[in-house]
């Protein structure tokens, strides 16, 4: 323990010396690290961070939805089933394979020029569905490897008792398999707070949008880390969070009942 | 008469591996039945395949007359009436004993959960298990694991039992209490089929022993003769391989 907290010093010590001590420090600091810069844009970047927030917040709920609607299709047995496995498989190669951001750029910037009668032409509207449409695709993944995770004979003890496919699938299968993958999941969740800075590329004023406005306007980085800071201090606290509930409910399982 | 359970010319094959070759079985009701043999010899694919866990290739199965491998038939609706515990437990972790207990009844015959949670402690309360009614299955030793997975078959008021080696995972000192429980299932009329390796047992609650080699039924009848003076060699070699290892 002491070890340990004498190697970090020391190991931070020396790093903060050899950045700091660097011939480009003085104009670095100046351009990232702008204290008054920083105080300037934060409360706009941190305005344009609530879009972030709004948007992340929507898609995760369609994500966490339609994803369990993908793995449970893609679990579905039987020869009836295979178009929709497919179906599922082929969803799930192309979102997976192809990047975010032009997903992001052809339905933001494609969907609205089609010039449907009642389309919605707002390019958050156009870059949630592309997040939740890309997201699904991951984290399908995920809720499959929870529900393969599940040993078959849980759904065998379910289906002895008479509980159709279905039930035990609701009951049985998926409650273990949730469990079990809520850590990758948090992972995924991060890893979405953090691509609703890729919306801004069509022009919707989010944290990295406004941060970029404000440094183009003020030949100053600093805005950047006024936006990083705004990420990190979301996703730290959800991470813990998340440790958290899954050590809770490991402990009940074990403890309770021992009387 | 119909017969509890009626099984003709069984085949079960996994891949190439023939592991039923023709089983014929006849089970009375409130009779106790043991299947014995060598482990792979297909006691377990026989108990499995009797609650259509694994669909068959060849033959028919009968419950108190109705064809259950029958085309059309509700597999749900059969595994009602049939109850099976496994070696393994198979408990759902993530719920309490009495949840576990109520799931099928309220899932699939419409209880209400209080009513269900009623009858459900009154097995519990039956079975010695009444104080560990909200513990979770991994809070439990392994026979009281097993009891409660006994107790959650019986949940469903099945007509028949499947026992598959429920005994086998248990530390030595647990057994007994198993085996209590399943003796008290007999004398109170429960036709059960069961497979084990525990010999003594089976002598002293099997109504009739019918020991399965390759996927057979070479030999059957009353305890008596088939632990004591089995006819068919392959039969009186797996009893000496048993005696040799002090198990019977």
């Amino acid at each position: 323990m002491l070890i340990a907290m004498a190697s970090t010093v020391v190991f931070f010590t020396l790093l903060f010396l050899l950045i700091t001590n660097a011939p480009g420090w003085p104009e670095v600091k100046a351009t990232f690290f702008n204290w008054d810069a920083f105080k300037d844009s934060f409360p706009e970047v941190a305005r344009a961070f609530l879009l972030n927030v709004k948007m992340f917040c929507i898609a995760e709920v369609f994500i966490l939805i339609f994803a369990l609607m993908l793995a449970v299709v893609r679990s579905l047995r039987g020869p009836v089933f295979f178009p929709l496995r497919a179906l599922g498989i082929a969803y799930a190669d192309f979102f997976r394979g192809v990047p975010t951001i032009l997903v992001i750029a052809l339905l933001g910037f494609g969907a609205p020029a089609l010039q449907l009668q009642g389309i919605p032409l707002s390019t958050t509207f156009w870059g949630i569905v592309a997040l939740v449409l890309v997201y699904t695709a991951y984290v399908s993944e995920v809720y499959r490897a929870g529900i393969e995770s599940v040993h078959p004979s849980q759904d065998a003890a379910a289906r002895s008792l008479g509980l159709t496919h279905l039930q035990s699938l609701r009951t049985v299968v998926l409650p273990q398999a949730v469990r079990r993958v809520i850590p990758p999941l948090l992972n995924d969740f991060i890893g979405l707070q953090k691509d609703t800075a890729l919306v801004g590329f069509l022009g919707a004023v989010e944290a990295f949008k406004q941060s970029q406005i404000d440094a183009a306007a003020t030949f100053n980085y600093t805005p950047f880390v006024a936006a990083a800071v705004l990420f990190v201090s979301l996703t730290i606290p959800l991470a813990r969070f998340t440790d958290w509930l899954v050590e809770r409910d490991r402990r009940s399982r074990q403890a309770t009942g021992a009387r | 008469m119909s017969e509890a359970l009626l099984v003709e010319g069984l085949h079960k094959s996994f891949g190439a591996n023939e592991v039923l070759r023709g089983i014929d079985l006849s089970v009375a009701e409130h009779e106790v039945v043991c299947l014995i043999g060598a482990s792979g010899s297909g006691k377990s694919t026989l108990l499995r395949c009797v609650n259509l866990l694994e669909p068959i290739d060849v033959g028919r199965i009968v419950i108190e007359g109705d064809e259950i491998t029958a085309r059309g038939v509700d597999v749900n609706q059969v595994r009602r009436r049939i109850g099976i515990v496994f070696q393994a437990y198979n408990l759902f972790p993530h719920m309490r004993v009495l949840r576990n207990v109520t799931l099928a009844p309220t899932l699939t015959l419409g209880k209400s959960q209080a009513e269900a949670a009623a009858e459900a402690m009154v097995l519990l309360e039956r079975f010695g298990l009444s104080d560990k009614w909200d513990a979770y299955p991994d809070s439990l030793s392994g026979g009281q694991q097993q009891r409660v997975a006994i107790v959650r078959a019986l949940a469903m008021r099945p007509d028949l039992m499947l026992l598959d080696e429920v005994t086998s995972a248990l530390d030595p000192e647990l057994v007994a209490e198993v085996l209590e429980v399943i003796r008290e299932l007999a004398a109170g009329g429960m036709t059960m089929l069961i497979a084990t390796h525990e010999m003594s047992f089976a002598r002293d609650i099997a109504d009739r022993i019918c020991f399965l080699d390759a996927g057979v039924i070479l030999e059957q009848g009353p305890p008596a003769t088939i632990l004591s003076e089995p006819s068919e060699p392959r039969t009186q070699q797996f009893l000496q391989r048993i005696i040799e290892a002090g198990r019977l």
